[in-house]
């Protein structure tokens, strides 16, 4: 089931005037910014289907800034998300792309700075609830319901179970899981649902595991 | 935890349970919260939505200037006692106005179950508060209730105007809050889902045509006429009344009517009321486009 939580239905509390394209837009910008897991000095933002056609009526293009600033749907900074992010020298870039995409309500980010990129395709799918559908140029379907931890390693026997063990220590439970690889035995990335927060020490020391390159987290 | 309506009906009779508790206790199944933390949760967003009713009816003004006012005029017209069909009705009528018209000056509301529907849960529970007098727990169940059929329909239909036109937004909204309306006034759990059945039955096929895709027009009048919507069918279903079609059925018709909807007419502002000539005139005078 799509939609988990009565507050998916009543709710979110947000700045209008969509939740689709508005705070909908936002909390893909802001799983794009958690996932960077700093300010970006540029972005490029691509919008599909209705985002592209109703973008600027909808304020999308600002909502989506608002989140790459950190901003939560119902933080009244998102109106001024443009203005604001054009003071703190962050170049923007909107793109409307004509391409047909699955869902209607798609967008791409791109994002970075001196010391790396991020890009992440997100769908806004109704009432403020996105998915995040495309890491890095890995497939994934990240639901945000939970808190999850994104592992990219490499593409080796034995990544998985040395990740799912050290989890297991700290007794750590796993909701959902899936894996996915651009090319056999190339890089890969994990994307594990769990029920609660994970410290920063396990993160770390997973990231000491061999093969594994990078590891980051998604708070609920 | 319950994925239809039939279900959810069920549950709530073998547990000789309302609506609302049902869903309260499978949020508390599902994310682990204590009942207080819930109830408080929704509390919270009962809170948003009295404040921007409270704002709208004071008369608010978008950005574009297309919406804005009209629930002043409402509630005037209220007290001079002159209107036509029903007090009940027509507070809940200028209490969604309300609500859209503050959504559409980007003003803070709750989604229920999206922003640009927000109108007519709470104006149908505001409007409805003045007739009943229920606590403040009723008036949190009323949410927990509509929030239940929402579930229903975000899960196997849409809430999404993108992805199933209006009938998924204003046309759920008003399904959810003729259920509710119907638990709070007293009725059975299957009444409740008579009135959701009513009610969005005559929302299907309702487009999405955004006039210059803002959520205003019509955005702000569809609200009105979901909540009139709503009192109405729950007034239908308390009577006795019954729909020929399953609740699950109709909201299963509702998901696939979306789906053969033109794209034109969800949300892209290309066809409908977006595309008469008034609407390409008012798009062109708000983005400063020169006419074509």
């Amino acid at each position: 089931m799509k939609y988990r939580s009565v507050f998916d239905i009543i709710g979110p509390v947000m700045i209008g005037p969509s939740s689709s394209h508005t705070a909908g837009a936002a909390r893909i910008g802001r799983v794009a910014r958690s996932l960077f897991g700093r300010e970006p000095k540029w972005a490029n933002i691509s919008l599909y289907g209705s985002f592209a056609k109703t973008y600027k009526g909808h304020g999308t293009d600002v909502a989506i800034v608002g989140g790459l600033l950190d901003f939560d749907t119902d933080d009244v900074r998102i109106i001024n998300a443009i203005d604001i992010s054009n003071e703190r020298g962050i170049k923007l870039r909107f793109i409307e792309e004509e391409a047909v995409t699955d869902h209607p309500n798609t967008a791409r980010v791109i994002i970075g700075d001196d010391k790396g990129e991020l890009e992440l395709v997100g769908i806004s799918i109704g009432g403020g609830k996105i998915e995040v559908t495309e890491l890095n140029g890995f497939e994934l379907k990240l639901s945000g319901n939970h808190p999850a931890i994104l592992v990219v390693h490499n593409d080796r026997f034995g990544a998985i179970a040395s990740v799912s063990n050290i989890l297991a220590k700290y007794e750590i439970n796993i909701g959902h899981m899936e894996v996915s690889r651009k090319e056999i035995g190339k890089l890969a990335l994990m994307t594990i649902e769990v029920d609660q927060n994970i410290e920063e020490k396990i993160l770390n020391e997973l990231e000491q595991l061999p093969n594994i390159l990078k590891v980051t987290k998604i708070v609920d | 935890m319950f994925r239809n309506v039939a279900e959810l009906v069920e549950l709530a009779i073998s547990k000789n349970k309302k609506i609302s508790e049902i869903m309260i206790e499978q949020e508390m199944d599902v994310t682990g919260r204590t009942r207080e933390e819930v109830l408080n949760f929704m509390d919270r967003n009962l809170r948003v939505m009295e404040e921007a009713v409270e704002r709208g009816i004071k008369g608010v003004k978008s950005h574009s200037g297309l919406t804005g006012g009209d629930a002043v005029l409402m509630q005037k017209y209220i007290e001079k006692g002159n209107f036509l069909s029903g007090k009940t009705v027509l507070d809940a009528v200028s209490k969604a106005v309300a609500t859209n018209e503050v959504n559409a000056a980007m003003g803070t509301i709750c989604a229920t179950p999206t922003a640009g529907s927000a109108g007519v849960v709470p104006g149908t529970l505001f409007a409805v508060k003045n007739k009943l007098n229920p606590t403040r727990e009723e008036m949190i169940a009323f949410l927990f209730t509509a929030g239940a059929f929402g579930f229903v329909v975000a899960n196997n239909a849409s809430i999404s105007g993108a992805a199933g036109g209006c009938q998924a937004e204003v046309g759920s909204a008003s399904g959810m809050a003729a259920a509710a309306i119907v638990e709070m006034a007293g009725g059975t759990p299957e009444q409740c889902a008579e009135a959701m059945a009513i009610t969005l039955k005559n929302m299907l096929g309702l487009v999405c045509d955004p006039v210059a895709g803002l959520v205003e027009v019509p955005c702000v009048k569809r609200n009105a006429m979901g909540a009139a919507n709503a009192m109405v069918a729950a007034d239908m279903a308390l009577a006795g009344i019954t729909s020929r079609i399953p609740c699950d059925e109709v909201i299963d018709a509702m998901y696939k009517i979306g789906q053969s909807m033109p794209t034109a007419l969800k949300e892209t502002a290309q066809g409908g009321l977006a595309a008469t000539p008034t609407g390409r005139e008012l798009e062109a005078k708000i983005f400063g486009i020169p006419r074509v």
